[in-house]
């Protein structure tokens, strides 16, 4: 399905974000991709839809080559991956409903999208997601008239109406409180798992991780560091990923001496 | 302040004499000052009361002045989209951004009364060459502005909609309209109070509308019509003025 093989990303600042990155994806699983920030989370996924141009290295999507594409291959490519943003980033003067179909826009005619006139089809499947991600009721609200966790949902459905071949999610709870990041991950991987698409959620909450993916890839300054099931992340890895640092749950009592 | 008082006395001394010296090297001629405020006194009195019987002549430079106005608003709003989104540097290539941004800033550099001179030299007295001046000030006005707001725009929105595979056009009709729709008619409308302002005094150098009809009234010493005119100018820009704050307000 998915095979990045020896990406790398150095940026026009010299900073190199990627070093020699190999994942193989070749089942509809959903991995998250932990690691401190400035890891390169965000350049790996951004370079696999060419948000960011990768500098060497080859990003296969059953089959095909999408490092190679040329500009027009690319929008073709590029509809068939969702994306999900930490700011969500919904068109803020647009409607709920806008919004979901605009993941529709690779597929309609520039005129069908002004007026938007989208196929029936497109309609039916921008209602059944807004049912499903639990907001009925909503297509005529203006997106910035939303909550964080509401928003989150619209970029979901904004995603999945597209039926990618692959999901790409950069931390989609940065911004949310801890009950509706859970519920905002919940919905996600259900809906990922259902139409059985491989999803990558860079997410720097390790627990959230553990609790939602079934494989974890850990980065530590543009390298993999760790790759394996949410199971092994051991105290040892995670001080490999994150650096020395006290990893049990339970807190020590605070003493005066440590504030 | 200046704490020392000796110092403060020899600032102000030092001020008040430049002050008499620059005065002086204007070369102000007194004698056509003195002349002149009696020959003011006279027109004024002469203006009163306003002559409005020729309201024929003054309601066809009216009507003229808000055609000029319109016209120029309506093909400025339209020929400044494909100019501003040129001069925005997030969208385009630099070679194109500097080339538009080079044809804006030429534009803004001649104040509207010189290029009104030119197009009455090139087309004739009448408002043809009034209507091209206006839209020439319209175009690069909101242009810059179009540009402005396109470069400040988030850039989050416009790249969830790059990532669906929607190509330029498509970006553009969800990325970028919905963003600086609001700002780009609050310009507009902005700007046609501004063009119906504009209007009137680009009829001084000839190039039509009811600020031509004010020229010829004071060239003819009809002082009395030219208070109608003038009290006909302020009364339309007030209109103009209270009708783009309340739409710009409604577009908030
Ligand atoms: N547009 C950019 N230009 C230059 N450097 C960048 C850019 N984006 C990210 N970087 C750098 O690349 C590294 C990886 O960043 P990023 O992929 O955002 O990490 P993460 O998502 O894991 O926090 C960081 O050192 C960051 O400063
Ligand atoms: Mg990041």
């Amino acid at each position: 399905m998915l095979a990045i093989s020896e990406l790398t990303k150095t940026y026009d600042t010299g900073t190199a974000a990627l070093r020699n990155v190999s994942i193989t994806v070749d089942e509809p699983q959903v991995v998250a991709i932990i690691g401190p920030s400035g890891a390169g989370k965000s350049t790996l996924i951004r370079c696999i839809n060419r948000l960011v141009e990768p500098t060497s290295g080859s990003v296969e999507l059953n089959g095909e080559n999408l490092t190679k594409l040329g500009s027009r291959d690319l929008r073709r490519a590029r509809r068939h991956i969702g994306m999900i943003f930490q700011e969500y980033n919904l068109v803020e003067r647009l409607t709920v409903m806008e919004n979901i179909l605009s993941g529709r826009l690779g597929y309609v005619s520039f005129w069908r999208a002004f007026r938007r006139n989208y196929p029936p089809a497109d309609v039916a499947a921008a209602f059944s997601l807004l049912e499903r991600v639990g907001l009925e009721g909503y297509h005529n609200t203006r997106a910035d008239s939303l909550s964080g966790g509401q928003r989150q949902r619209v970029g979901i459905a904004r995603a999945l109406i597209q039926s990618p071949d692959l999901l790409l999610v950069d931390e989609p709870t940065a911004s949310l409180d801890p009950k509706t990041s859970r519920q905002v991950m919940r919905i996600l991987v259900e809906l990922a798992r259902e139409q059985k698409t491989p999803t990558l959620i860079n997410i720097h909450d390790v627990q959230l991780a553990k609790t939602f993916a079934t494989r974890v890839i850990g980065m530590q300054e543009g390298r993999i560091v760790f790759d394996g099931k949410p199971g092994q992340l051991t105290e040892k890895v995670l001080t490999d990923i994150y650096g020395e640092e006290d990893w049990s749950t339970e807190a020590a009592p605070v003493t005066a001496a440590a504030s | 302040m200046i704490e020392a008082t000796w110092l403060r006395h020899t600032l102000l001394v030092l001020g008040l004499a430049y002050l008499v010296w620059s005065l002086g090297s204007l070369e102000v001629d007194w004698e056509r000052v003195s002349k002149g405020l009696p020959r003011a006194g006279d027109i004024v009195t002469r203006m009163f009361p306003p002559d409005f019987s020729r309201w024929e002549l003054l309601s066809r430079g009216v009507t003229e002045s808000l055609e000029m106005a319109l016209a120029a608003t309506f093909a400025g709003m339209i020929l400044a989209v494909p100019l501003g989104l040129c001069a925005a540097r997030n969208l385009v290539p630099m070679p194109v951004y500097l080339v538009a941004r080079g044809i804006i800033v030429v534009m803004r550099t001649l104040h509207e009364v010189i290029v009104a001179i030119i197009f009455v030299k090139i087309f004739g007295f009448g408002p043809l060459a009034g209507v091209l001046t206006l839209i020439v000030s319209s175009i690069t006005f909101i242009a810059k502005m179009l540009a402005e707001d396109i470069e400040n725009m988030s850039p989050g929105q416009v790249e969830a909609i790059r990532a669906t595979g929607a190509g330029f056009a498509k970006m553009l009709l969800y990325g970028v309209v919905p963003q600086i729709l609001p700002r780009y008619l609050g310009v507009s409308i902005y700007r046609l109070d501004a063009n119906i302002r504009q209007s009137t005094i680009v009829g001084i150098v000839g190039a039509g509308g009811i600020g031509q009809t004010l020229s010829a009234s004071f060239s003819r010493y009809d002082y009395d019509f030219s208070l109608a005119i003038l009290l006909v100018i302020i009364a339309l820009v007030f209109i103009g003025e209270f009708f783009s704050s309340w739409a710009r307000g409604k577009l908030r």
